[in-house]
């Protein structure tokens, strides 16, 4: 029992678990353990994961802890994530354990393969815990998606915890791991860690591979990840990033050492803050969260950056772009599940999917190409050179990350337009292709709240440096949801 | 702006039912309606956009590698046949 004293996993980190395992505070068996039983405890509450594979990640552990007792520390310091139980998100592709994109298409799909991330998180030494929840095909912003039923938020049960990451938001949030795995295509990781008090980040294009992970719009597709701190996702991001010869989008880019500037504080830094990015409107329930950015803002003010208004004037069109750009790109990926090699066939598609597919199949016809989707690339490039004008005058953007708090199960469900406008915020980072790191701000109305720092292409040592400054600061993650 | 929802679900084979039609040409409508806004935008001389940190022509050296047995490549399958996927006839015997 006084083990599990030791071992307080609502206050672990990455970081301190690292330092935990190698001085033997506790085995990896006994981490691994103490999340399976708090997932067997509550996920049917949260709905968090589809699939707990839980012989697989006790066999990890085991080996582990083997590795702690066997090897030196030089030798140890190959595997930088030794023994740590991580998520996946359910699209990426594990061998011998099923595969299911959230979608009944694929109930039945267990992967002959690894994607390129999941062999470099398991070379590293990572625990995989379970496969989490997700939007069937990476398809929403709710979580509600799911064909194997909705995640619930840890910090108020009848609220959605965003989507499309919606399960590994949730096992980060709710303490059943302590990294989960994410995708954003538009969103899907900043909008679910804004709404459940975790770091979400959305890596530059490129940065790491998608090869194995289940497509959803090819040039926007990015592969990130949940932590509770900016530190964890800077350890997580150097195991994951790199080129891959599977993906031909990863450049022979170095990855740097994320932790390196970790502390350097954002003294003399210019920060811009985009006038088009105007949240919360007018509505009164909404000033709540207004409040919070202004908040955060000031925080960063008295750390020493420099806040500079900026304009990013393309921001207006972003949604439109995006879902002609994105279904005309889903549409293309879908094609191929036909149940022939694997899955079931074209009738199991549920209703969202099957509104992309015909959206994108229209854009993309005979007549409309031109009018589309040429015109749609066209104002990507636009959304693009706003960008990179604003980075000639500013080291990094600061943004609200949604338009507005968390909302009710179901409130959405009948106005998809509605649902993909939550959005807004998030999507031109996709056009644009620059990576966006969401850190919790606090709370409104007793629900969490994020912003997003954005960088230049590449620049995710940075956010990462201008996150962990605040961070530092204010110290939200230390705040638990009550389950 | 009116979609011909049959004909797109064919393009896409897909198998849409009556009251999916109906709710298909109502969503799509009010989805295209609200990306017109582009017809706003000056792109006369704009190029498009579609791979965005620049990369061009990436190859790599053509090695065989170890990859999927057959049996795993025809492990997810729900029909088979000597060792080949089994799909239905394309042609029609005259």
């Amino acid at each position: 029992m006084t083990r599990k004293k030791i071992m307080d996993i609502k206050s672990l980190t990455i970081a301190q678990a690292k330092k935990d395992l190698q001085e033997k505070k506790y085995s990896s068996v006994e981490l691994t353990t103490a999340y399976l039983d708090r997932i067997e405890k509550l996920n049917p509450t949260l709905n968090a994961f589809i699939t707990v594979s839980k012989a697989e990640a006790l066999e990890q552990a085991k080996k582990a802890d083997e590795q702690f007792s066997n090897l030196t520390i030089e030798q140890l310091s190959n595997y930088p994530l030794l023994g740590i139980p991580i998520a996946l998100k359910d699209i990426y592709s594990t061998i011998g354990i099923r595969t299911t994109a959230g979608s009944t298409v694929l109930e039945n799909y267990v992967p002959p393969f690894d994607a390129t991330v999941v062999k470099k998180l398991k070379d590293a030494g990572t625990i995989i815990i379970g496969k989490t929840n997700l939007d069937a095909w990476a398809h929403g912003s709710s979580g509600e998606n799911s064909e194997f039923g909705p995640t619930k938020n840890p910090w108020n049960t009848a609220y959605v915890p965003g989507g499309s990451s919606s399960g590994s938001a949730v096992a980060v949030a709710a303490d059943f791991a302590l990294a989960a795995s994410g995708t954003d295509t538009g969103g899907s990781i900043r909008l679910p860690a804004s709404f459940t008090n975790t770091v979400g980040l959305k890596p530059t294009y490129g940065r790491v591979s998608r090869a194995g992970i289940i497509s959803m719009s090819s040039s926007m597709d990015t592969i990130g990840h949940f932590t509770k701190t900016v530190e964890d996702s800077a350890l997580y991001l150097s195991v994951s990033a790199g080129q891959d010869p599977m993906d031909a989008t990863t450049p022979d880019q170095p990855v740097p050492d994320y932790l390196k500037n970790l502390t350097k504080g954002v003294k003399g830094l210019k920060i811009g803050i985009p006038l088009e990015f105007n949240p919360f409107e007018d509505e009164p329930t909404r000033q709540a969260n207004k409040m919070k950015m202004k908040e955060a803002l000031n925080v960063l003010s008295k750390l020493g950056a420099e806040m500079v208004e900026i304009s990013l004037p393309h921001t207006e069109y972003a949604i439109a772009v995006y879902y002609i750009i994105q279904p005309s790109e889903v549409s293309s990926n879908l094609a191929r599940f036909d149940g022939i090699r694997f899955g079931n066939d074209r009738s199991s598609f549920g209703e969202e999917a099957k509104r992309r597919i015909m959206l994108g199949t229209y854009t993309l016809s005979a007549g409309y190409y031109d009018a589309y989707y040429k015109k749609a690339m066209k104002v990507r490039t636009l959304i693009k050179k706003d960008f990179d004008e604003a980075f000639k005058k500013v080291d990094a953007i600061i943004a609200p990350v949604s338009p507005t708090p968390p909302w009710k199960l179901g409130e959405k469900n009948d106005d998809p337009l509605a649902m993909y406008l939550s959005d807004i915020y998030t999507v031109t980072a996709n056009l644009s292709g620059n990576p966006g790191l969401a850190v919790p701000i606090g709370f409104a109305n007793e629900l969490p709240v994020g912003m997003q720092i954005i960088g230049p292409h590449f620049s995710e040592e940075l956010l990462f440096q201008i996150g962990h400054a605040y961070e530092q600061e204010t110290k939200w993650f230390e705040k638990r949801p009550n389950i | 702006m009116k979609i011909d929802v049959k004909h797109v679900a064919k393009l896409a084979n897909l198998t849409l039912t009556e009251d999916e039609i109906k709710k298909f040409e109502g969503q799509l409508s009010s989805i295209l309606e609200y990306v017109e806004t582009l017809k706003e935008v000056d792109t006369d001389d704009v190029k498009e956009t579609s791979q965005v940190t620049g990369l061009e022509n990436v190859t790599r050296e053509d090695e065989t590698t170890p990859s999927l047995t057959l049996e795993q490549a025809l492990s997810n399958t729900k029909s088979s046949q000597n060792g080949n996927f089994k799909v239905k006839a394309v042609f029609k015997e005259s």
